[in-house]
């Protein structure tokens, strides 16, 4: 063990409100040697952030510590005065924050803002501090950076931003970095190298590191040690390998538990914890985490347990029916279903498609709708067909507001769904991918192609007949908050489409809004509330609600479970896939999170820069990319194992994504693709068949194409 | 646990295992009543209470003052003018020989009736031709935003000051008339910024996967959530009414005489300042300023209350 730079002695912090008080912090204790990553993981309002926010002394009004100590190297600093503080904050303490945007001051130059950092702590001149801050953004990988002095940071992407929010807490070479959920706001491939980034950093300055993240997957990988918060309170902490493999507290177990993996069973229903986490100004007595645990008994909930160490160094856990190890993968709901093998063999039977899914595990658990809902027959056409979809929107200069180019959000993107199948849309944020997702729902109008649900091109309609065909496309959305209308009561807000559209009678509207809160798991006393008094996963049901009203045949769902916290998520998920079952739905779901679409869907598009680059089932997507986007995007995403995290260690895609004003010629993925040749910034790459149903655009593809006399056979079919 | 053997009752219908179902979503924590939500933080503001208090009382004391406190105030009497405060005439009277409380609140009466009726005119039209403008955008837009641009860059009090001139018999009606239909441009900015706003919003959008109609959006979505910046708007714009008025009535384009507005009375009572008959100045500029500031304090505590987005959980 190292010496300890940080040390945390059981650490209360309150937040006094206007009429309640929060108990953010409970008498947490912990430390953090030289070199050494701590993750502290839990899910919002668990007290992570204000943890770190303690540390910095920097809490928000009303916030502050009660008891407990803060020593920095052996310097206590609960009790210094402000000003004192001060030259310890960006100094030897430093924090990068999620938002890189708001962290930064738009008006100054970034040059000036990390110099003026190093100027507060070091009695350097201004030229030498310039020096020093190109010198800082060289650290975090910038090229020429003495040029870049003098930019904005509105001239930076957001993944520059946050590297230069690094080099600024950098630049006085803190003993102690403070990350608190540093690349939450990013895409997974500049997750990446951000935390790539920390990680050298760290090694090469000798720094400690506390990494605030709600991510699992980002622990997995990068933290030496973990603790886990709930409720304000340390349940359990481990050195990080040894927490993943033989946790002892039920919240950790059901928090792997509940997250998808990108090896998951698509059949399995995911683990998730029942109920929301406990309100802070009024937490239950005992054990805080009783009211969710399925184990808790009366002890449980009176008498609350303390942190207690195990057989294994540095592992405590607090606990009175602890559990050892990890869940099994599966929750039966049925006895049978006990028997289903976990996971499935990396080589499946190059059969490819859904069958292959189905024919592999032994014991077939209920058949997806897909399946169920392809007997019908549907004059040979599929449910939706999405041919050659182009949308720019047009970007206005100048006085005269002339078009002087045009963002290609869209660029001729085909596929299709079949009725009761999930699509997947995956790809970073400005892949176009929500675009799309509107373009569906008739929300965007198309600049060129086709939207036909049922073989009828919907962007021909007038505008009567689409306001009928609407009811079979509804959408859900990503932000819990801003998709209900906050001066609606919830009954209001689902009664909303039936009297949109006319359909039935008062009673009956009544009927289908108390049915829908039922199977959406919400009690039917929310009729009567407004949406603010719901937390984000009650809200995000209300939005599955409404979009069931109508009956529709296609949901078209935006990132549903982005905005939720790992427990929420996986309720919501479930009922995802439960609804589907029941309804017969048939699901577009867009995300950026590839273990979310690969839970869900049957087969998946990946989009990159407005184009769709491959397109196939799940398990020809996942287990055999063809396109070198699809295989960076799938060794990117973190996945809540320190085996797996620890082993893949370099960048799988570099650089950023560019310009959808000006994309790159021939492929658009080339300037960033490891296999770039010539060829690909002369000629587009075509769609090409390398499976049934699985196709790519690459000149260079990591499988080989059907021969010829398949593909001819294949794209007729398609 | 009504709720989850409702879910289960289901399942059973739709002949699912009950098992699969996912445990229900959990109590929702939903404080009280939004109202007494919103009551609550009202109160919480204590220049709001006080602001309250001086406009209920102003209002009490202009109207129903006037049933307690006979006075006359129709015939002059020059051998009454400018006595100072005594029992028969509490605060004096004014140069005419009014007695100047009673004055006062006939001044008032005046001032809130223009000050009310003005703000809703320009409320009306502003809130219509901002939601309008926001909502359609385009051409209408650029055009009726330019109309506000024009309007707001000619100097208010002249145009005022001249038609004022024109129809010099001003009443309780015209003069709202007129201010009304000048101060409706910060109005229209003003909502028309909220609609573009709120027009882009999710539920707005999940409204038109609908099939929602413009009507239906603006009357249930619109409106509604732009409400509250139109309501706390109306607060100001009576202050600014009744400001203007003032200001009106000082420069001599008040109501036409026997009728008085606060202006009026400062106008005539500012020359006899320096032989110290202070009760026909001061009592009447204390009110002016109390009713301004008043409407100011609830103006922005409203502004916190209304908007549910700031609401304290």
């Amino acid at each position: 063990m190292s010496v300890p730079i940080l040390e945390v002695e059981s650490l209360s912090t309150e937040i006094q409100l206007s009429r309640s008080v929060v108990h953010a912090v409970g008498d947490v204790s912990f430390s953090i040697g030289e070199g050494e990553t701590l993750g502290l993981v839990g899910e919002s309002g668990c007290g992570k952030s204000i943890t770190g926010l303690s540390i910095m002394r920097l809490l928000p009004n009303g916030g502050h510590i009660t008891s407990g100590a803060i020593r920095l190297a052996g310097r206590e600093l609960v009790k210094l005065k402000e000003r004192e503080m001060r030259s310890v904050r960006g100094n030897e303490v430093a924090m990068v924050f999620q938002d890189s945007m708001t962290s930064l001051n738009p008006t100054m130059p970034i040059g000036r803002q990390i110099s003026e950092q190093i100027r507060r702590h070091r009695s350097v001149t201004k030229k030498e501090a310039l020096r020093q801050a190109a010198d800082s953004l060289s650290l975090v990988g910038f090229p020429r950076s003495d040029e870049r002095l003098g930019d904005y940071p509105h001239q930076f992407s957001g993944g520059q931003r946050q590297r230069i929010m690094i080099a600024i807490a950098l630049s006085c070479e803190p003993k102690l970095l403070i990350a608190d959920e540093p690349t939450t706001a990013l895409d997974v491939t500049i997750q990446a190298q951000i935390l790539g980034l920390l990680d050298d950093l760290k090694e090469r300055l000798g720094m400690a590191v506390l990494l605030v993240t709600h991510d699992m997957g980002v622990v997995a990988g990068r933290a030496d040690r973990v603790n886990v918060m709930y409720a304000g309170r340390i349940v359990e902490t481990a050195p990080t390998v040894e927490l993943f493999r033989h946790m002892h507290h039920p919240y950790t177990q059901a928090l792997l538990a509940s997250i998808p993996l990108l090896s998951q069973d698509r059949a399995e229903r995911l683990f998730s914890i029942p109920g929301i986490p406990p309100d802070l100004t009024t937490p239950p007595p005992g054990c805080r985490f009783a009211p969710r645990c399925s184990r808790a008994t009366d002890r449980c909930r009176e008498e609350e347990p303390t942190l207690q160490p195990t057989e294994v160094d540095g592992h405590l856990f607090a606990c009175w029916h602890p559990v050892d190890g990890p869940a099994a993968r599966i929750v039966a709901p049925d006895p049978g279903k006990l028997a289903t093998p976990a996971p499935e063999a990396p080589s499946a039977p190059p059969a490819g498609s859904e069958g292959a899914a189905a024919a592999g595990s032994p014991a077939p658990v209920r058949p997806p709708a897909a399946r169920v809902a392809a007997a019908e027959p549907d004059q040979g056409v599929p449910l939706l067909v999405i041919d050659s979809a182009v949308r720019a929107y047009p970007v206005k200069s100048g006085i005269l507001q002339r078009t002087v180019a045009t963002v290609k959000a869209v660029s001729d993107v085909s596929f299709s769904v079949e009725r009761g199948e999930t699509f997947g849309l995956v790809g970073e944020s400005g892949c176009g991918k929500t675009t799309l997702g509107k373009l569906i729902v008739g929300l965007e109008k198309l600049d060129a192609g086709r939207v036909a649900l049922r073989g009828t091109d919907i962007s021909k309609l007038s505008a009567r007949e689409l306001r009928s065909f609407r009811r079979d496309l509804q959408m859900m959305f990503q932000d819990p908050i801003a998709s209900l209308d906050p001066r609606m009561r919830v009954g209001a807000i689902l009664r909303e489409p039936m009297r949109v559209q006319g359909v039935g009678t008062a009673a009956s509207q009544r009927a289908v809004i108390t049915d829908l809160l039922s199977e959406v798991g919400l009690p039917a006393t929310a009729i009567e509330r407004f949406p603010h008094e719901f937390s984000g996963g009650q809200r995000q049901r209300i939005g599955l609600a409404r979009a069931l009203t109508l009956n529709p045949q296609v949901v078209v769902a935006d990132e549903p479970v982005s905005a939720l916290d790992v427990s929420i998520r996986s309720q919501v998920l479930n009922l995802m896939k439960r609804l589907q079952q029941v309804h017969s739905l048939t699901y577009v779901v867009i995300s950026h999170d590839l273990a979310v679409v690969k839970y869900l869907s049957d087969r998946i598009g990946v989009m990159y820069l407005g184009k769709l680059v491959e397109v196939g089932s799940v398990d020809d997507v996942y287990r055999r990319p063809v396109h070198h986007y699809t295989a960076g995007l799938i060794a990117t995403a973190p996945e809540p194992d320190p085996t797996i995290e620890k082993s893949k260690r370099k960048v799988a895609i570099k650089g950023e994504l560019p310009s959808p004003i000006n994309p790159p010629s021939g492929c658009r993925f080339r300037t960033r693709c490891p296999a770039a040749q010539e060829l690909c910034a002369e000629q587009e790459p075509p769609m090409r068949a390398f499976h049934d149903g699985h196709l790519a655009a690459c000149h260079f593809p990591l499988q080989e194409p059907m021969r010829p006399a398949d593909k001819e056979a294949q794209t007729a079919s398609v | 646990m009504t709720v989850s053997s409702s879910v289960g009752e289901l399942a059973d219908e739709a002949s699912i295992d009950p098992g699969v179902f996912l445990p229900d979503a959990g109590e929702v924590q939903g404080p009280k009543a939004t109202w007494r939500l919103a009551a609550r933080s009202f109160r919480d503001n204590r220049l709001a209470v006080v602001g309250t208090g001086i406009l209920v009382f102003f209002f009490l004391f202009c109207f129903v003052g006037p049933l307690i406190y006979h006075t006359n105030q129709i015939s002059t009497n020059i051998a009454n003018a400018y006595y100072p405060p005594s029992a028969k005439h509490l605060l004096g009277t004014d140069g005419n020989g009014f007695d100047e409380l009673g004055r006062i609140m006939v001044g008032g009466q005046a001032a809130l009736e223009i000050g009310l009726f003005s703000s809703f005119i320009a409320t009306v039209l502003g809130t219509l031709v901002g939601a309008v403008a926001g909502l359609l955008g385009g051409v209408v837009d650029a055009i009726l935003m330019r109309i506000v641009d024009v309007l707001l860059s000619v100097p208010l009090l002249f145009v005022i000051l001249i038609i004022g001139d024109r129809f010099s018999n001003a009443t309780v009606l015209s003069l709202s008339l007129i201010i009304g239909s000048f101060s409706w441009l910060v109005s229209a900015r003003l909502v028309r910024g909220e609609v573009l706003s709120l027009r882009e919003r999710d539920f707005i959008f999940a409204s038109r996967t609908m099939g929602a109609s413009r009507h239906h959006l603006i009357y249930k979505h619109l409106i509604p959530n732009a409400l509250g910046v139109v309501i706390v708007n109306i607060t100001f714009q009576v202050a600014d009414a009744i400001n203007l008025l003032a200001i009106l009535g000082f420069l001599g384009y008040g109501l036409q005489y026997p009728q008085v507005s606060w202006g009026d009375m400062l106008s005539g009572a500012l020359n006899y300042l320096p032989d110290g008959y202070w009760w026909v100045v001061y009592p009447v500029g204390i009110c002016l300023v109390l009713v301004v500031m008043a409407c100011n304090f609830v103006g922005d505590a409203l502004r916190d209350t209304v908007d549910v987005r700031l609401r304290r959980r």
